[in-house]
């Protein structure tokens, strides 16, 4: 079954909803490394693109992936804003007039958010930041889809490789954003920005059961 | 928390409507998107800079937009990034065709918001150029970390940058000039207490009231270290020589290149101080310190300046680029050279920085 405009409107609903639920504890998260206001400012974003989504939600699902990246960018601040910003807005080329996506165009739209984070961030593997969820979350659907696997199993796949490079964040030292001034001291707390990545992955997961229920 | 304030989601919103009723001949303030303009924006034939960050620096930004300083000043929520609608907005206000500066503290949302307004205003037509300020030499080293913060040598880039776009120089020479600024300037603060961002209304830090901070960054960032409290001479002397005995300080950073209208990355190296420099001495509060300890803290780095072989030719005392409410101090030292001499002295009228008018 493919995924319609409706599911991606739906998506950026749910995400909206997950993040919202998520606040306290993203900020918590942040208080530790960073600026605390994370989950401030993730669902603040989110809200902005619920402003926005019913303008767009008759057009394809480039266009609503691109209006979801200007409300972000124009409303989360920080460092996040122009990353998860820039996710979306890449994400929202990748889909350019698509009304459906098969497994493989969800893989690729990922993989052009990806990019877009890895070029505006300028982060490598390791750093402690979103790329450390992302990056092996994608890698991971692709390896499912390649050997065969439909698209809840491939995001089942992505969902638990984003929940191990999330944990995987808490031994490493920051070498990017704010946390970075921290050094040594960043050791033993999560990351909040790959927190958050993991949350919008894991949903993509749940949506898929839920349709395929 | 104990602030004057209403409610801390107005904080920024009752401010700005604040300073546009309190300085009308000098500035306007836009709305949603937020960012303050010069009244008689666009200057005609000139360079326009535009510079921006979270709020709780007052009076920096907002307070430095006027004749011979900035065109335009974008406020994010206090310590939190601007967001690029402002800065696009403000350039498409102030644009006289010559050309935005962007003038841009090294903090990775502030960077990353500003390259994509540049980009964004760029694919409307506008000339832009961005220059990173990252001068506080409590953070050693840049490949570990998002290097070094933009502080103290800001307001200073902003006064010299501002003097020169007044006298006609272009966005390249602006551009350069800003670079050559950032490289000459060197910083470093100290905390005596946390502050309360409004929002979170509670301290950023925990400080007993025996210790201090060296290497504060202006948003609380941790420093160096963490010690007991000592004497002004004390303090002023470890800043001052973290500052002149700073080593020369390489990073790469990523620049717009006017001619070949792409962003490449730039390596750029802060030659050290030597003795026979002449400097421009700037001594900050963090908000909270009163000018009484801001001049006992220039005594002592006078002195270390004569010791150390640097002719202070001119100076700046006061609160400038604040931490809200913060306790502490911090002093940059900027190596001059005539040009930048001339251009410090040149007219400039904004709510904050006045002379010569």
């Amino acid at each position: 079954m493919p995924i319609t405009t409706s599911d991606v409107s739906e998506y950026l609903r749910k995400v909206a909803e997950v993040l919202a639920e998520n606040k306290e504890y993203l900020t918590e998260l942040d208080s530790a490394i960073g600026d605390a206001d994370h989950g401030i400012n993730m669902d603040r974003g989110f809200q902005n693109v619920l402003r926005k989504l019913p303008a767009v939600e008759d057009k394809d699902i480039g266009t609503i992936l691109k209006t979801a990246g200007m409300a972000l960018v124009s409303s989360v601040g920080g460092a996040s804003g122009p990353l998860y910003g820039t996710a979306f807005m890449q994400a929202g080329m990748a889909a350019a007039g698509k009304r459906e996506l098969a497994a493989e165009d969800l893989l690729a739209i990922l993989e052009a958010a990806l990019k877009g984070v890895l070029m505006r961030g300028r982060a490598n593997l390791g750093d402690k930041t979103m790329v450390d969820a992302l990056t092996p979350a994608i890698d991971a659907m692709r390896e499912a889809l390649e050997n065969g696997a439909d698209l809840t199993e491939a995001l089942d796949k992505a969902t638990a490789a984003a929940e191990e490079g999330m944990k995987a964040t808490i031994p490493l030292i920051a070498k990017k954003g704010r946390a970075s001034y921290l050094g040594e001291r960043s050791i033993g707390h999560q990351d909040p920005g790959a927190t958050s990545s993991y949350l919008l992955i894991r949903t993509m997961a749940e949506m898929a059961h839920a349709k395929q229920a | 928390m104990k602030k004057l304030i209403n409610k801390p989601e107005d904080v920024v919103k009752e401010e700005l409507e604040g300073m546009a009723l309190a300085f009308p001949e000098l500035i306007k303030v836009h709305f949603e998107p937020n960012y303050i303009y010069r009244a008689d924006a666009p200057v005609k034939g000139k360079v326009a800079l535009i510079s921006g960050g979270g709020s709780g620096h007052e009076p920096m930004h907002g307070g430095f937009v006027g004749m011979g300083m900035l065109d335009a000043a974008c406020p994010g929520e206090v310590f939190t990034s601007p967001t690029p609608d402002q800065m696009l907005e403000a350039a498409k206000t102030v644009n006289s065709g010559a050309g935005i500066l962007y003038i841009v503290k090294n903090y990775t949302g502030d960077v990353m918001n500003f390259e994509m307004a540049a980009d964004m205003a760029r694919a409307e037509g506008i000339q832009v150029a961005n220059i990173i300020i990252d001068d506080d030499v409590a953070v050693k080293d840049s490949l570990y970390t998002a290097g070094r913060r933009g502080v103290g040598t800001t307001v200073l880039a902003e006064k010299i940058c501002g003097a020169a776009a007044e006298k006609g120089y272009d966005l390249k020479q602006v551009a350069e000039l800003c670079r050559k600024v950032n490289i000459n300037g060197r910083s470093m603060g100290m905390a005596l207490t946390s502050c309360t961002v409004p929002a979170a209304g509670k301290p950023t830090f925990d400080l007993a009231e025996d210790e201090m901070e060296i290497g504060i960054g202006i948003h609380g960032e941790p420093g160096r270290t963490r010690m007991k409290l000592k004497s002004a001479d004390e303090i002023t002397e470890m800043l001052a020589l973290s500052i002149i005995e700073d080593e020369a300080y390489t990073r790469t950073v990523r620049e717009w290149d006017l001619e070949r209208e792409e962003w490449v990355d730039v390596e750029m190296t802060d030659p050290p101080f030597e003795a026979g420099d002449k400097v421009l001495a700037f001594v900050n509060s963090m908000g909270g310190t009163p000018l009484i300890e801001l001049f006992i803290i220039y005594r002592k780095l006078y002195e270390i300046c004569e010791k150390k072989g640097l002719t202070i030719v001119r100076n700046l005392i006061g609160p400038y680029i604040t931490s809200l409410e913060m306790q502490g101090v911090s002093i940059t030292l900027l190596k001059m050279d005539e040009e930048m001499v001339e251009l410090w002295d040149a007219p400039v009228k904004t709510p904050s920085m006045r002379w010569g008018v």
